[in-house]
């Protein structure tokens, strides 16, 4: 051992501190998500006509739809935490993988299904263009608070963890969309809502280093 | 490295973990070989695999909050080990991309006149001045690499700054000093 190493491992543990180590990190994206949770349930009840998403609900296109969105907002949180520690594969990006895919066939077939009964209407935009700005409105604060969490585990690869934990808030963001979004979504609809996830995931890993305290 | 070490190594980790120097120190001192043999999977140069290894050292203790006694050790020390040593791999092919070695540049000339030009940015008030106007960062690589002599794992250790964060550091500053000084300063 050189005398530099040497020097260097008595500096690090001379007067050595306790640390608190972290809690398991599906504990963490549990709490974490709870939070949001229960944000997200208070806008909802206090805002949302909840009346016209149970009518839209017993739809079981937009009920599957729902699910990949939501589903893909929580296993990509999920992903986000478990990467951020130095011993979890990279594979754990895959994980909202099978919901995403989940969310885009469900929402494709919604929009072709609008094409088919409206004809070329059904292809233009919905009755708002608000969805972009509202997913990133939405998302961006959520990705904050998310980043909050994630720089405690100073991650040593901060792209995928930024990656993931874009795609988490976004979907959050989107899922939270639907309560007040009353009409079925057609093809542009659904590729500003997919603009809307790509800003945000893009966002994410610019500020990656930074944002995540990466080591 | 065998199955009861790597169970002690982790055992070491927890203990250090709540604050126990002396298993810290026999911890750090036992993975040295380890680590040195998974950075000279990426590195040939002996200066640059003890650099690297000090850098994973470091990282270690930064992030030693993370380590999860009910996981393998080695698995964590690896991934960090790696992570490392792909990041030095890489600041060096972009060190090299942009930089010409050469050991002439480093010598002054026999003829004493040949030197006053150089000689002339040695006014410390001058050099200080250029110092001073660094962003933070550069600063403190500079003050502590070139001004108090300290080794990088010296600085790094009094900075927080990794060695890696501490060599691009004082590359930039250089860089920056140079065009403030009309591009003659010694590396």
């Amino acid at each position: 051992m050189t005398d530099e190493t040497e020097s260097l491992i008595a500096h690090l543990t001379e007067g050595l501190q306790p640390v608190r180590r972290l809690a398991p990190p599906w504990l963490r994206a549990a709490i974490w998500l709870g939070i949001v949770a229960v944000l997200g349930a208070i806008i909802v009840l206090r805002f949302a006509d909840l009346a016209m998403f149970v009518h839209r609900i017993a739809d079981p296109r937009l009920a599957l739809e729902l699910t990949g969105i939501l589903l893909t907002g929580i296993l990509a949180i999920i992903a986000a935490f478990e990467l951020s520690l130095p011993d979890r594969p990279i594979t754990w990006s895959l994980l909202p993988a099978p919901s995403f895919v989940l969310w885009l066939g469900s929402s494709g077939f919604s929009c072709w299904h609008q094409w088919i009964v409206r004809g070329p209407d059904g292809l233009g935009r919905g009755e708002t263009g608000d969805c972009f700005l509202w997913i990133v409105a939405f998302g961006v604060p959520l990705a904050i608070a998310l980043f909050v969490a994630l720089r405690q585990s100073h991650p040593l690869s901060p792209g995928p963890v930024a990656a993931m934990a874009g795609l988490g808030v976004a979907s959050l963001a989107a899922f939270l969309l639907q309560f007040f979004h009353p009409f079925d979504a057609t093809f542009i609809d659904l590729g500003l809502h997919l603009a809307a996830v790509a800003t945000i995931v893009v966002l994410a890993r610019a500020a990656a280093r930074r944002g995540l305290n990466a080591v | 490295m065998t199955a009861s070490s790597a169970e002690e190594w982790g055992r070491l980790m927890a203990a250090a973990q709540a604050g126990d120097g002396g298993a810290y120190a026999r911890l750090l001192r036992e993975i040295l070989p380890y680590v040195r043999a998974i950075v000279r999977r990426h590195h040939a140069a002996p200066d640059r695999i003890e650099d690297v290894a000090q850098d994973v050292l470091l990282t270690l203790h930064r992030i030693r909050h993370t380590y999860d006694p009910a996981r393998p050790f080695t698995a964590w020390l690896g991934a960090i080990a790696h992570r490392r040593s792909i990041d030095a791999l890489r600041r060096k092919v972009r060190t090299d991309a942009s930089e010409t070695f050469s050991p002439v540049a480093y010598e002054t000339y026999a003829d004493p006149g040949a030197n006053k030009e150089i000689a002339a940015h040695e006014d410390s008030a001058v050099l200080a001045e250029a110092i001073a106007a660094l962003p933070p960062g550069q600063r403190q690589a500079v003050e502590l690499l070139r001004l108090k002599e300290m080794s990088l794992a010296e600085a790094s250790a009094t900075s927080g700054q990794s060695v890696g964060a501490l060599k691009v550091s004082l590359h930039r500053a250089i860089r920056a000093l140079q065009r403030a000084l009309g591009g003659k300063v010694d590396r």
